[in-house]
């Protein structure tokens, strides 16, 4: 149940409407979406499945999320503009709904491509605007972007998390929680480091120079209100 | 602060000569994340959504499904005509209500409260009443402060959701915040205020969340109304020395109770009540069918 310890739990969030989840959360997955792609892509195709698949037109659901992918924050007024906006940056966009059976009825795939590139991301919307990205290029995690999370995609090898945490700990970084998916042993991995706190420029380089690292990504926090 | 009940802080207020504000302002201070002048900062940055909500919506907006949209203007030229029964604050909440949840529809900048559906019906009273108490700026805030603090404890002992509770967990909840808020903003004791949150809360008992296509617009927008007049009239039932025979915890209980027996088909699902009628069907398909609305409209 939820716990309403602030005023602000009450009063606020501010948000574009019509629905906390419906659109402040599709933002919110399309942000993150963007930032673990690490660049704007060229080419969108976004899936939505369940309760997004029946009423995304209503609540505006492809928009949040085309905005989103863009880089639009929850509270810009542009987030309507979303199609014709995706139109001048020459970002190609796709909108599939599917019928297909999922956990969660708010759920979203995004997948990105700019060139050889490509990367999937699939979302869920909580509530409230919170979110959890349960898909990354393939992996199965959970990332709710309310703290900052490392991404490292490295290959299976064994003593690479402790060389990780080790320039981690060095910088006095507090790993709040952690989490290893891989596709097949020996296969590339992907490792989830949540933290207390935002990590130094130094310890990101250090772990990207890591031989079996592939690529790191930093997300950080995401804000739920303007 | 503490799922504390209204018996507690209402005797707590009395002990120490405390308005409700003081007191839910006292509680946010003890969490130790921000100062008093974040709060009222952040307080003040929630007023102006609200402001520009009104603004934006009695100009006139639309929402994408064109379901709703215009009525909070309908209502203003109504009430610059001078028709018979138009010139009053009642109808004034109403309107401004209105405005703030067709913005909401129309997917502009509102201020949850307590959720995005029900977020007209403390903008609605706060902004109609607050010339006519001669609110200045502060007891504006400290309206929003009372309105959190209530909501605090009609959703730690029951709920604000409707997918939990229904309708009457956002409208009902958020009349009731206003009820309670209005009476202090008028110099009514907590005691009072704790009356007509009770008053405003038994009167949407039972409320159903049944919108239709899932769209958070019919009737979603028009319950605003409701949530705002309920809310003046119940202050209005306090402040003239009304009680509510059930106390105030008891009534948010049953809210709770009813919310847990309502059937999953009334709970934000659209698989009953409006939004299965005949007319509504035929919106919800002809809206699949369409595949319906101008991206790139206002």
């Amino acid at each position: 149940m939820t716990i309403f310890r602030s005023l602000f739990d009450v009063i606020g969030p501010v948000m574009v409407g019509p629905s906390s989840s419906h659109t402040a959360g599709a933002v919110r997955i399309g942000l993150a979406a963007r930032s673990i792609f690490g660049q704007q892509p060229d080419q969108v195709d976004i899936t939505l499945y369940g309760s997004f698949a029946h009423t995304y037109q209503g609540h505006g659901t492809d928009l949040a999320l085309i905005a989103g992918l863009l880089g639009y924050s929850l509270e810009s007024t542009e987030i309507k503009k979303a199609y014709r906006l995706a139109e001048q940056e020459g970002m190609k966009v796709t909108v599939t709904t599917s019928d297909e059976i999922v956990e969660h009825p708010n759920t979203a795939s995004v997948l990105m491509k700019k060139g050889e590139r490509s990367m999937r991301v699939t979302g869920i919307s909580t509530g409230g605007g919170l979110i959890d990205l349960i898909e990354i290029d393939g992996f199965d995690v959970h990332v709710t972007c309310e703290e900052p999370v490392i991404l490292v995609f490295h290959r299976d090898r064994p003593g690479l998390i402790a060389r990780v945490t080790h320039i981690l700990a060095d910088e006095k970084v507090n790993v709040s929680q952690m989490e290893v998916s891989r596709k097949a042993r020996g296969e590339t991995a992907l490792m989830l480091i949540a933290t207390d706190g935002e990590i130094p420029e130094r310890a990101l380089r250090g772990i990207e120079l890591i031989d079996d690292v592939k690529s790191i990504v930093f997300l950080s926090a995401l804000k739920r209100e303007p | 602060m503490k799922a504390d009940d209204f018996a507690h802080i209402i005797e707590q207020c009395e002990k120490d000569q405390l308005t409700l504000s003081a007191y839910f302002l006292r509680a946010e201070l003890a969490l130790g994340e921000m100062d008093e002048a974040a709060v009222l900062e952040k307080m003040e940055k929630n007023l102006q959504v609200m402001e520009e909500g009104v603004r934006q919506g009695l100009e006139g907006v639309q929402s994408y499904s064109g379901l709703s949209g215009g009525d909070a203007r309908r209502i203003l030229d109504y009430r610059e005509q001078g028709s018979p029964l138009g010139d009053s604050l009642y109808l004034e909440a109403a309107m401004k209500a209105v405005a703030v949840n067709e913005v909401n529809a129309a997917m502009g900048i509102i201020c949850a409260t307590p959720t995005a559906g029900s977020s007209g019906v403390v903008p609605g009273v706060l902004l109609a009443c607050r010339d006519r108490l001669k609110m200045d700026r502060r007891a504006q805030l400290n309206f929003l402060i009372t309105c959190g603090g209530c909501g605090m404890v009609i959703g730690n002992m029951a709920s604000l959701s409707g997918a939990a509770g229904g309708c009457q967990a956002e409208v009902g909840s958020a009349s009731a915040m206003a009820a309670a808020a209005l009476v202090e903003a008028a110099g009514g004791s907590p005691f009072q205020s704790g009356h007509a949150l009770a008053i405003a809360l038994k009167n949407l008992l039972g409320l159903t969340c049944d919108p239709v296509a899932s769209l958070v617009e019919v009737p979603c927008i028009k319950r605003n109304t409701t949530g705002a007049i309920n809310a003046m009239m119940a202050a209005e039932l306090a402040l003239a020395g009304v009680t509510s025979k059930i106390p105030v915890d008891q009534v948010i209980q049953a809210m709770g109770s009813i919310g847990r027996m309502m059937p999953v088909a009334l709970r934000e699902t659209a698989l009953g009540g409006l939004a299965q009628t005949p007319e509504a069907l035929k919106i919800t398909r002809q809206l699949e069918e369409e595949g319906h609305f101008d991206q790139e409209s206002p």
